[in-house]
C-alpha cells in the first residue's frame, strides 16, 4: 500500500528558529496517527505546512502521489486535506448552521438544491451532537462545543486526511469520552492526524505515535514502544504530570 | 435561515418596490424629482454595500466606478451620438473593465492598505477626467442635449427628460439592482463573502479561493455602481468631474452605514435620509457638509449598525 502523505526533509525556519527541521514523515491510509511533543516542538507548524497555511523553507510534501509542496491551501483542501484549528476559529457571528453549510456547499458537486446542503449540515452536526444548536450564533456556544463545531466543519469537507490540532483542549471528561468515539468513527473512512497533549486520549486512539522535539522527529512507533522509549521519557513524558496517567 | 422566511423576504422587497411605484402618482413635483435622484444614488449605495457590507472590504474609491458609468455612457452619447441603450451598456462595460483592473491590483492588499490603494486609484481616475478636459470639460462638465435623451420604438418615443418616465426608469433600475443584490447575498457566493468578512483565513481553509471570490465581489459591486452612474448621466443629463471626486467615494459609505451595512434595503433608507438631511440643511446654511460630519459622528457613537441593522438585531432577525 502506498502512503497517503509523505514529507521529505520538510523544514520551516522563522528567522534563526528552526521550527520544523528536516522532517521525513509518512502516513498510511486509514491510520490514526498522533503527533506529540513538548510545547514549541513544531507540531502545529508541521501540520500547517502540510495543509498549506505556511510555505516550507525546504523539503517536499506528497499527498496521494501528487507533489503539493507549492499548492495553495484552498486547492489542498479540495484534494481532501482538512485542518481544524488549534485556536478555535469558528465564524462566531454566524449561526452554527452557516458555519457547517460553508464546507458542505463546497463539497456538493450536484450544486443546486438547498435540500442537499441542509441534509449535509444536519448530518455533520448530528455526528458531533450539535444538531439541536443549529440556529444559535456559533460564538454563544460553550468553548467545548465550539471545539466540536470545528470538528463538524472539518467533517463536512468529507476529508481523506483530517488534521485535528489539540481537539480535546477545554473539553470535560465526559465530552472527551464522546470525542474518542467520534474520532474512531471518523477514522473508518478517513485518515486522522491528531496533535494532542492529553496522553490518555493519545494512548487510546493512536495506532502509531510520532514524537517531535525541537522541530525534529525524536521517535516513532506504537503507543507501547513510545511509552518504553527512554529518549522520549527524558524529552517529554518525564517532565509532565501526564506521564503517570 | 428557515425556508418560511423566503416568502416573507420576497414579500417585503416586492412591497417596497410597489410603494415606490405608487409614489409616482401621489408625490408633489419637487419630491418626485428628488426621489428619482435618490433611487439612482441608492443603486450606487447598494453596489457599495455588496462589497463593504457583505464582503467586508472597505473601499474609499467607489466614485471611480460610478464615474466610469457616468462617463462611459455620457461621452459616447455626447461625442459620438450613440443611442440611450448603447450608451447605458457602454457605461456598464466601462465599470466592468475599471473594477476588474482595480480589483486585480488592489486586492493584493488588505485592510487599511486596501482603503488607501482604492482611494489612490480613484484620485488617478479623477485627475484623468480633468486631464482630458478637452472632451470631458472637467469640473464644468457636459450637459447632454435633450434631443439625444430619447428612445424611439417604432411610433412611440420615450423621453428621458419627462418626469414620470424618468421616475419610473429610476424605480426599474432600483428594483433590478435590489433583486440582483438579494439574489447574490442569498446565494452560496454570498455566504462565502460573509465568511470572508468574518474570517478570511478560516474560509480559505475550507477550500475557498478567497481572492477569486473577493474579485467577483469587486466586479459585481463596480458594475452595479457603474449602472447607477450611467443612469444618472442619461436621466439627469449631466456628466461632470465632481462625481469622480473623493466626496462621492465617502458618500456611499455614509449612506450604507446610516441605513445599515449588510442589509439589502439599508442603502435606500440611508440615501433617502441623508439626501433630505443635506437638502434641508442647505436651506439654512452653506456649511451643509457639517450635517454630514455630525451625522457620521452620531452614527459611530450611538448607532453602529445603522437603521436596518438595529431593526434586524432587535426585532427581525430574518432580514437579509
Amino acid at each position: 500500500m502506498t502512503p497517503l502523505l509523505v514529507t521529505r526533509g520538510l523544514s520551516r525556519h522563522f528567522g534563526g528558529l528552526r521550527a520544523v527541521d528536516g522532517v521525513d514523515f509518512s502516513l498510511m491510509p486509514g491510520e490514526i496517527r498522533a503527533v506529540i511533543g513538548p510545547n514549541g516542538a513544531g507540531k502545529t507548524t508541521f501540520v500547517s505546512l502540510v495543509c498549506g497555511r505556511y510555505e516550507p523553507s525546504a523539503g517536499t510534501i506528497v499527498f496521494d502521489g501528487e507533489d503539493i509542496t507549492r499548492m495553495p491551501a484552498h486547492l489542498r483542501v479540495r484534494r481532501g486535506i482538512a485542518y481544524t484549528f488549534q485556536i478555535t476559529s469558528v465564524f462566531a457571528n454566524l449561526p452554527v448552521y452557516d458555519n457547517v453549510a460553508l464546507p458542505v456547499q463546497r463539497t456538493l458537486t450536484d450544486g443546486r438544491s438547498r435540500g442537499a446542503v441542509r441534509h449535509g449540515v444536519m448530518e455533520a452536526l448530528e455526528r458531533v451532537g450539535l444538531a439541536s444548536r443549529a440556529g444559535v450564533p456559533a460564538g454563544s456556544l460553550a468553548y467545548g462545543h465550539q471545539r466540536l463545531l470545528e470538528v463538524a466543519m472539518g467533517l463536512a469537507l468529507k476529508p481523506r486526511l483530517l488534521i485535528l490540532d489539540e481537539p480535546t483542549q477545554g473539553l470535560s471528561d465526559g465530552e472527551i469520552d464522546n470525542f474518542i468515539g467520534l474520532v474512531r468513527d471518523i477514522a473508518r473512512d478517513a485518515t486522522v492526524l491528531l496533535i494532542e497533549h492529553n496522553m490518555p486520549v493519545v494512548m487510546e486512539l493512536a495506532q502509531r505515535i510520532t514524537v517531535l522535539n525541537a522541530g525534529r522527529i525524536l521517535a516513532e512507533g506504537t503507543p507501547a514502544e513510545i511509552r518504553a522509549n527512554t529518549a522520549v521519557q527524558e524529552a517529554y513524558l518525564g517532565t509532565t504530570q501526564e506521564a503517570g496517567a | 435561515m428557515t425556508e418560511g422566511s423566503t416568502a416573507r423576504i420576497y414579500g417585503l422587497h416586492i412591497a417596497v418596490v410597489a410603494v415606490l411605484v405608487a409614489l409616482n402618482f401621489v408625490l408633489p413635483e419637487y419630491h418626485h424629482a428628488v426621489l428619482a435622484r435618490v433611487l439612482v444614488l441608492a443603486v450606487f449605495a447598494m453596489g457599495y454595500n455588496l462589497l463593504f457590507g457583505y464582503a467586508g472590504l472597505l473601499s474609499l474609491g467607489h466614485a471611480m466606478f460610478f464615474a466610469a458609468g457616468l462617463y462611459g455612457a455620457g461621452l459616447p452619447l455626447y461625442h459620438l451620438g450613440w443611442g440611450i441603450a448603447a450608451a447605458f451598456a457602454s457605461g456598464m462595460a466601462a465599470g466592468f473593465v475599471v473594477s476588474a483592473v482595480v480589483g486585480l491590483l488592489a486586492l493584493r492588499t488588505t485592510g487599511v492598505a486596501f482603503m488607501i490603494v482604492t482611494m489612490m486609484f480613484a484620485q488617478v481616475f479623477y485627475l484623468v477626467t480633468l486631464y482630458f478636459g478637452e472632451w470631458t470639460r472637467g469640473d464644468e462638465g457636459l450637459v447632454l442635449p435633450q434631443q439625444a435623451r430619447r428612445i424611439v420604438f417604432g411610433g412611440t418615443a420615450l423621453d428621458l427628460t419627462d418626469p414620470t418616465t424618468r421616475y419610473l426608469l429610476a424605480v426599474s433600475l432600483f428594483a433590478a439592482a435590489l433583486f440582483a443584490t438579494l439574489a447574490v447575498v442569498r446565494s452560496r457566493h454570498g455566504r462565502v463573502l460573509v465568511a470572508i468578512r468574518e474570517n478570511e483565513e478560516r474560509t480559505r481553509m475550507l477550500g475557498y479561493d478567497t481572492f477569486a471570490n473577493k474579485l467577483a465581489a469587486v466586479v459585481t459591486s463596480g458594475v452595479i455602481c457603474a449602472a447607477a452612474g450611467a443612469a444618472y448621466a442619461l436621466l439627469f443629463g449631466y456628466v461632470g468631474a465632481t462625481f469622480a471626486s473623493v466626496q462621492y467615494s465617502i458618500l456611499p459609505l455614509l449612506w450604507v452605514l446610516l441605513g445599515g451595512a449588510a442589509t439589502t434595503l439599508g442603502p435606500l433608507i440611508g440615501t433617502l435620509f441623508m439626501y433630505y438631511a443635506v437638502d434641508i440643511a442647505s436651506g439654512y446654511t452653506s456649511a451643509y457638509m457639517l450635517v454630514v460630519g455630525v451625522m457620521l459622528i452620531l452614527l459611530v457613537l450611538f448607532f453602529r449598525r445603522g437603521v436596518l441593522g438595529t431593526v434586524r438585531e432587535r426585532w427581525a432577525r430574518w432580514l437579509p
